[in-house]
């Protein structure tokens, strides 16, 4: 173990590989020592497994209807009671864990290389090309993001793919900007000069010199947006909009217990409770995370 | 002289920011555009209805221009736009531009209650952040930052409805108003409390406020989460500079350096933040009017949307983001005139 140690910290690396992990090594130990980041982490896994493990774990079927037990109080067969279905909240929530991830994943995975390519685009060649992307960006910067996503929503109809699809068209600027910002100080570093001497193409210099040098902000900048990403797509639920039932999507179930919210509170708070929970762990995740890589 | 070539150059900067926000609204336009369409709902049917004659339906094709080359449609939407002409609402058959009228005052009513209370309470917190960093007041307004953005904002508006309206009491339901004081007050500019006031109703004046404090109270959250946190942030900026060193050696008390001094160079950058926030809030409202049910122009859009009422929804988007592109554009130039460094 000590040797291990010694291997990570050490001030001399014999390789990139033993420099890299030392890296990672030594952003671990400063995340480990802010209790609210490691808290977010932990928030983050327990979400991961609860999704993996649904099945397993979950004490009832979360779409099988058993209008017998409709709208029971928490008690000991129903932590958290039954809706207007006769189905165990517990279980739906549990299940939704996917549901969640899947958007989170989704939107991420489709929103952070596009963002990223328009943003070293435009700040490494400057000029037209600079100008004419961030003109597009500005505008998509320009709509508040809830009611263009419901825009879309409007054209493409409701469901979770669709969701997931708007929410992307609405997410990529930021992530666009923050890739320029950095790119527009990479370019003239004196690393990318030496690249350029020794005749990398752009495309070569863009790919493998600029985007690793940008990716710790764009990465920062995800786990933070994450919350949002959950805010905005339980909003789209809780619409209608996003995913239909029977899916158990909280957004969704919070709308189904709104009717009965001053009799039955219990159908609406639940559900709400795993949203806020989980967008807190993104939010303390990333503030940690903000912290150890971002030094500016 | 030189104050003439100043007075130029932000003249200059002041157009060419006119410039770039007419280009915004332009794509702005494209998108909506577009997004009219490609929709799979057919304009002409939602106009004629589905059982329409076939002769019927092709005269009301040609008089909507959907024969003509798209750059042609395009052209006259955009013209149409600028004369204030969004098309009909199918759902209330009343003109968009009239309906988007007769909601909007709610939902600015609404956003500007809570971006005062935002302003009210965050700024204090965000201060007392920066002045006492790691201690309580920090703690607070971190807790409150998290708080804010990790809230879905619908459901902190049901909870608030179960607990202060049904279990409590202290507040008015959903909605704008009672029922019974509905018809005491003719609307004039639109917002509610004004109205009340002008005409003297005072008992509709107090349950009219009844109504808004708890959804004005919930925008309030988030705008103070968003407020006091960029606040402390320009504060610790400011606390660092050498003129607040030298007003303390000068002698000035504590209050005087954070309140005077720093926080009055921040105000600055906190105009932004706070136009900023607005224009979230109007954002905000789209949920937060659906769960109280208020007669803005979220629920407006949100309603138009689930009855595949497109005039209405672009309508309303447009408008949207043309009053969030405009309270940009207001922030710059507040900033340009108090910052003689942004000129």
């Amino acid at each position: 173990m000590s040797t291990l140690r010694a291997y990570l910290t050490s001030e001399r690396p014999a390789s990139r590989g033993q420099a890299r992990l030392g890296q990672y090594y030594r952003q671990w130990r400063s995340l480990r020592s802010n209790p609210l980041a490691l808290t977010g982490l932990i928030i983050i896994l327990a979400l991961l497994v609860i999704a993996a493990l649904a099945p397993q774990i979950a004490p009832y079927n979360p779409i099988a209807q058993n209008l017998d037990q409709r709208l029971l109080p928490p008690s000991a067969a129903h932590w958290f009671g039954t809706d207007a279905l006769g189905r165990d909240i517990l279980s739906r929530i549990l299940h939704g864990t996917r549901i969640t991830l899947v958007i989170v994943v989704l939107v991420v995975m489709s929103v952070g290389p596009v963002g990223l390519l328009i943003g070293t685009l435009a700040g490494y060649f400057g000029g037209p090309v600079d100008t004419l992307l961030m003109r597009v960006t500005d505008v998509f910067m320009a709509f508040p993001r809830l009611v263009l996503a419901l825009a879309f929503v409007a054209v493409l109809g409701p469901g979770i793919e669709n969701a997931v699809i708007a929410i992307a068209f609405t997410a990529w600027p930021p992530y666009a900007r923050v890739a320029r910002a950095e790119t527009m100080v990479i370019r003239n570093a004196d690393y990318i000069a030496a690249v350029r001497l020794q005749g990398a193409s752009n495309l070569r210099i863009i790919l493998r010199h600029v985007v690793p040098m940008c990716l710790p902000s764009v990465i920062v900048r995800t786990t933070l947006d994450m919350a949002g990403i959950i805010l905005t797509a339980a909003g789209l639920g809780f619409l209608g909009l996003g995913a239909q039932p029977p899916l158990p999507e909280w957004g969704a179930m919070i709308a189904s217990g709104r009717e009965f919210i001053f009799d039955q509170w219990w159908v609406a708070a639940f559900p709400g409770m795993a949203i806020c929970l989980v967008a807190l762990g993104f939010n303390l995740f990333g503030d940690g995370l903000r912290d150890v890589l971002d030094a500016h | 002289m030189a104050t003439m070539t100043r007075f130029g150059r932000s003249t200059g900067a002041l157009a060419r920011e006119v410039m770039t926000i007419l280009v915004t609204i332009l794509g702005l336009l494209v998108v909506t555009f577009l997004i009219a369409r490609v929709m799979p709902v057919d304009p002409v049917l939602a106009v004629v209805g589905d059982n329409a004659r076939p002769d019927v339906y092709e005269k009301a094709r040609l008089d909507m221009g959907l024969d003509k080359p798209l750059v042609i449609q395009f052209w006259l939407y955009i013209s149409k736009v600028f004369q204030g002409d969004f098309g009909k609402s199918v759902l209330t058959s009343n003109l968009v531009i009239d309906d988007i009228r007769r909601v909007f005052p709610a939902t600015l009513e609404l956003a500007t209650l809570g971006t005062l209370i935002g302003i009210t309470l965050g700024i204090p917190l965000g201060v007392l952040a920066a002045t006492k960093q790691g201690r309580w007041p920090d703690h607070i307004a971190r807790f409150v930052g998290l708080f804010g953005y990790s809230i879905p904002i619908f459901w902190l508006g049901l909870m608030g409805l179960l607990l202060f309206y049904a279990k409590l009491g202290w507040v008015g339901g959903p909605g704008r108003i009672d029922v019974a004081y509905q018809d005491f007050v003719t609307p004039m500019t639109g917002i509610l409390l004004l109205d009340c006031a002008l005409q003297g109703e005072w008992d509709a004046f107090w349950n009219a406020a009844s109504h808004l404090v708890l959804p004005s109270s919930v925008l309030g959250l988030f705008s103070t989460a968003y407020i006091s946190r960029m606040t402390r942030s320009f504060m610790i900026t400011e606390l660092q500079q050498h003129y607040v060193i030298t007003a303390r050696v000068k002698g000035l008390s504590e209050m005087r350096v954070v309140w005077g001094h720093a926080l009055r160079n921040a105000i600055v950058p906190l105009l932004t933040v706070i136009a900023l926030s607005y224009a979230n809030l109007l954002e905000g409202s789209v949920l937060t009017e659906t769960v109280f049910a208020w007669p803005g122009l979220g629920r407006y859009i949100t309603n138009s949307l689930l009855q595949s009422d497109m005039n209405a929804v672009l309508g309303g988007t447009i408008v949207v983001g043309t009053v969030f592109v405009g309270i940009n554009l207001l922030s710059d130039v507040l900033a340009r005139t108090f910052d003689p460094r942004a000129r």
